[in-house]
């Protein structure tokens, strides 16, 4: 009985796109990386969600860390293998009234003057943008420069690239148990890390019980394909405030058109759901919602519907930097549905900190710390 | 309060094939109310589509009589969308959404034909064997057509005889199985002569068309439609101009409604107890979803299943024995035609596997699961919702996938999943 | 026997006559045509299955793309449209 035992300087748990991107940005500080995961890169919550690389101003350090991650996107866009369909498309946030278009007139200015690209549409231009929504609209907020990706090709094109960086991947292995330096595998094996960084989604929690994590359930449906009916990111701009702020079931319009013309149509948000079965009649709201605001989408064909639990903390903001209970466990957790996003920006902070080096963005909104004075217990 | 518009049954029998139809007329005779319901346009299932009360086999003619007799509600162009609960069933009948409310269900669904990549499999005039035979019987015209029928299993006799009777030129039927197999195929036939008799009938209806054993496809050729193809025979290459091909490999279970309806799946079929019951304390299967088996099979294992459900489990009683032989005859059948090594290497790595998404064989091969491949490459996650290359994958890798059970059931238009009483409180 | 009874449907704006109960994939092959739709690669495809698996024969329908040919049966005055996608 002698453990296969090895070790390295940085050991990252789970494999989405943060896990994923996290090792990228490790092996190519030059850190000897370890990537686990119990299945394979982007097959878990990654896998669920779709894919929109948006900017979002609901804080100043959300603004931060979107805005930089967008930027980190761009940069590498080019580069980007074909299959993570990487589409410019833009997001367009519908005002459907007077008073959202005042906020679409503020967004504009705030965005204009971080040297964001953001361009009002009135009802005329956006109907010529997007000639399928209802007319009845007042106009939008367009931010061309917003993205949409396939996230799982993402996720496996990070670790890929971390493992030609000389990262270490480790898949199909279940982590068994963490402790301070060190992981327990389930086969008995152990790896020494002079430190770890649980980037494990909601399972985060099984390994570091009473972090401040709480499933957020969502579900999307995807069409068959009806290329050039839908041109950008659609999203209502009450979804920022009725989908994030309650903490009531909600639905909200958000619908992507993918690179081969089929259509994902979200979106749902209810807290503490962790059964991940179709809940039919939400899933009715939701499409409803969609339907209100395109009548087209009530003829298209529906291939599939799915769920995927999000890994959402109290503020909305992810936990990004040491544990508060063991400063060599490091978490890259919490992104709810912004982890395609930022994982990006996730990535690059969690490398600088652990090489000690200065970060794009101020890392201290993102600490797990920040909970720390309150009570850690959050489970339902 | 909803205004779905919501029909009502005490059993409800999905799929109007032999087994289907056996099923709710044996209930409906038992007294209980019975909602058969098909996606296809008529009843009578793949093997008796395109037959009416007035022409086709007389044991079709009879069955079909019988359900237009019997005193059962009988809907077609019916498709199920997703369960709402273990009682209600959401459906789309022609364009408009409908719930069915059942106390018992019996899932008849059926099998679809087995397809394996080969180079040019995807080109127009390349159709399943009993492909080709549904569209001819829903008025395809093959008359002066030359075809190729190859693939594997009675079927292809079958296809070859509605083919002639067409008018169509079979030039050559190409079944892979080796002789020897097949020759104990037929002498075990003995023991079933309603088989017997059958089969020796579709041979001397397709008699003129060259019939090979050991014989099977390795390439079909053309620009933008079928122009040849090409048969391996033993170790002899052959290459046949044609205007169709007609390949199946044999028949798989439909599962995908029982695994929606949570029913236990052991060995590629659903599992079900003496009286037809699965796993399901409600739910019965019967037919080609228990295990491909033939005609006789379903028939007898519908009857068991409707009698059961209406709970008449004693008229069932006699008919157990003739069930034993049909499903022994199912295991014949399956050994007969084992699918041989060599189908598992007729694809390039450039023929597509997945033709929804035109995924290479290349972008799988080396995955170790299903669920790994589809997100790696996309392949399932078409229209056909991985049912063509999910089948293929399980040959070809062993690859078991865990199918979804997330509405829709089939691809659906979204209309379908919003439910009427939502739209009304927003009206 | 019933004698045949013919309708006459649209393919692409063209009148086709078709005999009643006929489906649409069997209507198209029939009336020549033989690929109705390319594949997300570009290739030809028609129907594979006959049977409303495969989804291959998709067709647009009286304005509705992404129908099964082979699971609908032709109307009077139908409308089919090819190569939608």
């Amino acid at each position: 009985m002698n453990p296969v035992h090895t070790r390295c300087d940085v050991a990252i748990v789970g494999a989405g796109i943060i896990g994923a991107a996290c090792a990228e940005a490790c092996a190519a500080g030059g850190l000897n990386t370890v990537l686990i995961d119990a299945d394979f890169p982007g097959g878990g919550i990654t896998a669920c969600g779709m894919g929109h690389i948006v900017v979002m101003d609901d804080s100043a350090a959300q603004w931060a860390l979107t805005t930089r991650s967008r930027e980190l996107w761009m940069a590498r866009a080019t580069s980007l293998p074909d299959n993570i369909e990487y589409d410019a498309c833009g997001t367009l946030w519908i005002a459907a009234n007077r008073t959202e278009m005042d906020a679409v007139e503020e967004k504009a200015a705030m965005y204009q003057q971080h040297d964001v690209h953001a361009q009002i549409l009135n009802s005329a231009e956006l109907a010529r943008a997007e000639p399928e929504l209802i007319a009845a609209m007042s106009g939008a907020l367009l931010v061309r420069d917003d993205a949409v990706i396939y996230p799982p090709a993402a996720a496996r094109h990070f670790a890929a690239s971390a493992a030609v960086l000389g990262a270490v991947m480790r898949f199909g292995q279940r982590v068994q148990a963490l402790e301070p330096g060190r992981i327990h595998f389930a086969d008995g094996t152990i790896l020494d890390a002079e430190r770890i960084v649980l980037a494990a989604g909601l399972a985060s929690n099984d390994l570091l019980p009473n972090l401040p994590l709480r499933a957020r359930k969502g579900h999307l449906v995807i069409s068959d394909r009806y290329p050039g009916r839908v041109r950008h990111q659609l999203v209502e701009l009450g979804y920022l405030h009725s989908a994030h702020a309650s903490d009531a079931d909600s639905v909200a319009f958000n619908v992507q058109p993918r690179r081969n013309g089929q259509i994902l149509i979200g979106s749902s948000r209810q807290f503490d759901v962790t059964d991940t079965t179709i809940d039919a009649p939400l899933l009715a709201q939701m499409l409803e919602r969609a339907v209100g605001f395109l009548p087209f989408l009530r003829d298209v064909q529906v291939l599939r519907s799915w769920t995927g639990l999000r890994p959402a903390t109290l503020d909305g903001l992810p936990l990004i930097g040491p544990s508060t209970q063991h400063a060599s466990i490091w978490l890259a957790t919490g992104h709810e549905g912004l982890g395609i996003t930022t994982a990006t920006a996730t990535a690059e902070l969690i490398a600088a900190q652990l090489l000690d080096r200065p970060c794009a963005i101020p890392a201290a909104p993102y600490w797990p710390a920040r909970f720390a004075a309150e009570p850690t217990n959050v489970a339902t | 309060m909803s205004i779905e518009p919501t029909l009502s049954t005490d059993i409800l029998v999905i799929g109007a094939g032999p087994a289907g139809i056996a099923a709710a007329v044996s209930a409906a005779e038992c007294g209980r109310r019975v909602l058969l319901i098909d996606d296809n346009p008529q009843a009578g299932g793949q093997i008796w589509r395109g037959t009416n009360i007035d022409q086709g086999p007389v044991s079709a003619r009879g069955w079909l009589q019988r359900l237009e007799s019997s005193n059962l509600q009988h809907i077609n162009g019916c498709r199920a969308i997703f369960l709402a609960d273990s009682n209600l069933l959401i459906a789309d009948l022609h364009g408009q959404r409908c719930a069915i409310r059942f106390e018992h269900a019996i899932l008849t669904s059926g099998a679809r034909e087995l397809y394996l990549p080969f180079p040019g499999w995807t080109l127009p005039g390349v159709t399943g064997a009993g492909g080709l035979q549904a569209l001819i019987k829903s008025g395809l015209d093959v008359s002066g057509k030359r075809i190729v029928i190859a693939g594997s299993g009675p079927l292809l006799l079958a296809v070859a005889a509605t083919a002639r009777r067409a008018s169509a030129h079979v030039l050559c039927i190409a079944e892979q199985t080796r002789a020897k197999a097949r020759r104990n195929f037929a002498f075990g036939l003995w023991r079933h002569p309603g088989k017997l008799t059958q089969a020796i009938r579709l041979r001397a209806q397709s008699i003129g068309a060259p019939y090979s054993a050991d014989a099977w496809i390795t390439q079909a050729e053309g620009d933008d439609r079928l122009a040849a193809v090409w048969l391996k025979h033993g170790t002899r290459h052959r290459r046949i101009e044609c205007d169709l091909l007609a390949c199946g490999f044999g028949l798989v279970p439909n599962l995908d409604l029982a695994q929606m309806f949570g029913c236990t799946i052991t060995g590629g079929a659903i599992a079900v107890d003496k009286s037809q019951r699965s796993s399901r304390q409600n739910v019965f299967a019967a037919g080609e979803s228990t295990g491909i088996g033939g005609i006789d099979k379903a028939l007898i294992e519908g009857r068991i299943a409707g009698f059961a459900a209406a709970g008449s489990a004693d008229k069932a009683a006699v008919l157990l024995a003739v069930r034993a032989r049909t499903q022994a005859f199912a295991k014949t059948l399956a050994k007969a035609f084992a699918l041989r090594d060599e189908l598992r290497t007729l694809a390039t790595p450039e023929t597509f596997f997945c033709r929804c998404e035109d995924v290479p064989l290349s972008a799988v091969r080396a995955m170790p699961n299903m669920r790994q491949a589809k997100l790696a490459s996309r392949c399932g996650m078409g229209a056909c919702q991985g049912r063509i290359c999910g089948s293929a994958a399980e040959f070809l890798f062993g690859w078991r996938d865990t199918a979804s059970t997330r509405p829709p059931f089939t691809a659906t238009a979204l209309s379908n999943l919003i439910s009427p009483s939502i739209e009304a409180s927003q009206k | 026997m019933s004698p045949l009874e013919y309708i006459e449907i649209f393919v692409d704006e063209s009148a086709h006559r078709v005999i009643r109960g006929n489906t649409v994939a069997a209507a198209l092959l029939n009336a020549g045509v033989i690929h109705w739709r390319r594949s997300v690669s570009g290739q030809p495809r028609a129907a594979l299955c006959g049977m409303g698996v495969c989804f291959e024969c998709r067709v647009s329908i009286d304005g509705q793309p992404h129908q099964r040919a082979c699971q609908i049966v032709c109307t009077p005055g139908m409308r089919v449209t090819t190569h939608v996608d």
